[in-house]
């Protein structure tokens, strides 16, 4: 039977882990990840998981060990967030060049510096391009339902690419929510034992991985590796398809949500908690008689370009919610990639960027407010005040004064 | 196998660069790699064995009786080492010749 039971997002996501018992969990501490890992240790100290749980001394050594044992043909997971990923960096791209579908739940969090432990997303931003499926969650039930999700697509053998699960640090992993866990004999029938398409292990066949690998297959061998990635949409969206009829359950399983979108003539995109604070903003617009939608991105990577361009093609004006920094590039990453999915559609909407909740500042429906009043003057006028924002800084940035 | 996996176009290649037959790497031609190749002289080699030794390559060619009787170009990358390990004096049994371009 399905339980209710009120938790914080990671230890929803240690329930998700405890449902799918994989065989290795490298386990190493970060704030805000660490009550995650925290949660689960105490399920295999009370027996409810046999997993071997390995304590390693760094996230280099987490991803290694996971990378490792995946190979061997075990099913490994591992968790983390922010700096830990970032060392984990060079791993994360033999992950998904080894085509192993590891799945790994990340506490979105700040990189240093200066130092914080708070939220935001730039800690996957810069994995963004390692190969790996990002799905963000808005909630603790998104991210429990996700991790469970992402163990079917990674391992789906036209997909075999490591999946990492994003949860907003501190708002969701440490937030208590009402959270539906699933029967775990109903989730273990629909994740299904693994078959892993190679192993180490296997004596029968003795196999070499992590060759040196030269100019005359290293190009052939990285493009191959686009088969998995580009395989994953359909992958996700039968899964998702698949999740919601098992479960009855009640969150986006597509490639992003969309609210009030049908007339919508102003939109704003965002990723992970602020999707929830995106569509207050919209229902007070629409209470105002302006036509407000709102599009939560789920899927960041493999990223949805056809079907975002399509969803936004009919607007006059957008708004893009950037919870990171793309240094020297256009506004934030989610922008980037937005309005690249735009370009060569001939109905392009006034887009504005807005960066916002860097280092955990808050993001209060007044902020994404203030975001439409410019992107109202900027539709009706032609001429933007600025095309990138930045919501709750203390002093408008004003690139002018550089 | 080998030739099979030499010729391949990107899609034929195993999943995830994996190398799916142990001990090919000998199908592996990396005798191209040098610019100076060690050439076998066996009138002044006195069969100390050395350069089977030292080589990293296991480049050295030996026959049934164990005595060396020259070099494999397939895989000889011209590292030298087994030239500069060779004792026989005054002159060295085996030495660097610059390869025809
Ligand atoms: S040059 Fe180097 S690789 Fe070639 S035979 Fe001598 S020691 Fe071996
Ligand atoms: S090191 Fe020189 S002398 Fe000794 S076996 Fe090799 S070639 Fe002959």
């Amino acid at each position: 039977m399905p339980e209710l039971l009120a938790l914080t997002g990671n230890e929803a996501v240690a329930h998700a882990m405890r449902q799918i018992n994989p065989d290795v969990v490298a386990v190493y501490p970060i704030t805000p990840q660490t009550s995650m890992m925290q949660k689960f240790a105490d399920f295999k100290a009370d027996g409810l998981v046999d997993c071997e749980l390995v304590l390693v001394e760094s996230e280099h050594s987490a991803m290694s060990a996971t990378v490792g044992s995946q190979a061997a043909g075990a099913r490994s997971m591992t968790a983390t967030a922010a700096c830990g990923l970032a060392l984990m960096w060079e791993i994360l791209g033999i992950a998904s060049a080894y085509r192993l579908p590891i799945v790994m739940p990340v506490v979105n969090r700040d990189l240093s510096g200066p130092i914080n432990i708070q939220g935001d997303h730039s800690d996957t931003m810069g994995a963004r391009d390692c190969g790996w499926i990002h799905l963000f969650s808005e909630n603790a039930q998104e991210a429990y339902e996700n991790t469970i999700q992402a163990i079917r697509i990674a391992e789906h053998h036209n997909v075999l690419t490591p999946a990492m699960v994003c949860l907003d640090g501190f708002i969701i992993s440490h937030g208590v929510e009402n959270v539906t866990i699933y029967d775990d004999a109903a989730v273990q029938k629909f994740i299904g034992e693994y078959n892993p398409a190679y192993m180490l292990l296997d004596a029968a066949k003795p196999m070499t991985l992590g060759a040196l690998d030269f100019s005359d297959f290293y190009f052939e061998h990285k493009v191959k590796q686009l088969d998995g990635i580009n395989a994953s949409p359909q992958i996700i969206l039968d899964v998702g398809k698949e999740f919601k009829q098992t479960f009855d359950g009640e969150e986006c399983y597509d490639f992003f949500e969309l609210y009030q979108m049908e007339d919508a003539e102003y939109a704003v995109v965002s990723m992970g908690s602020t999707a929830a604070t995106a569509r207050m903003v919209v229902d007070e617009l629409r209470d105002k008689g302006i036509k407000a939608g709102a599009l939560k991105l789920r899927v960041y990577r493999p990223f949805p370009s056809a079907e975002i361009a399509q969803a936004l093609s009919k607007l006059k004006g957008l708004i893009v919610m950037d919870r990171a920094i793309a240094y020297g590039g256009m506004g934030g990453p989610v922008n980037i990639d937005i309005r690249c999915a735009m370009y060569g559609i001939n109905t392009t909407p006034m887009t504005l960027n807005y960066i916002y909740g860097l280092g955990g500042k808050p993001i209060e429906p007044e902020h994404i407010l203030s975001a439409f009043d410019e992107l109202l003057y900027a539709v009706k006028t032609g001429k933007p005040k600025r095309a990138i924002g930045y919501l709750n800084l203390k002093e408008d940035y004003d690139p002018a004064t550089v | 196998m080998m030739k099979k996996y030499f010729d391949a176009n990107y899609k034929d290649l195993p999943l995830g660069g994996l190398i799916e037959e142990a001990g090919n790497a000998e199908n592996y031609e990396t005798g191209t790699w040098g610019t100076f190749k060690p050439v076998f002289n066996a009138e002044l080699c006195i069969q100390c064995m050395f350069c089977w030794v030292y080589c990293p390559d296991s480049s050295i060619l030996v026959n049934e009786k164990g005595e060396v009787t020259g070099i494999d170009y397939v895989h000889c990358k011209g590292c030298e080492i087994c030239s500069v390990e060779c004792p026989t004096k005054p002159e060295k049994a085996i030495i660097m010749v610059k390869k025809e371009t």
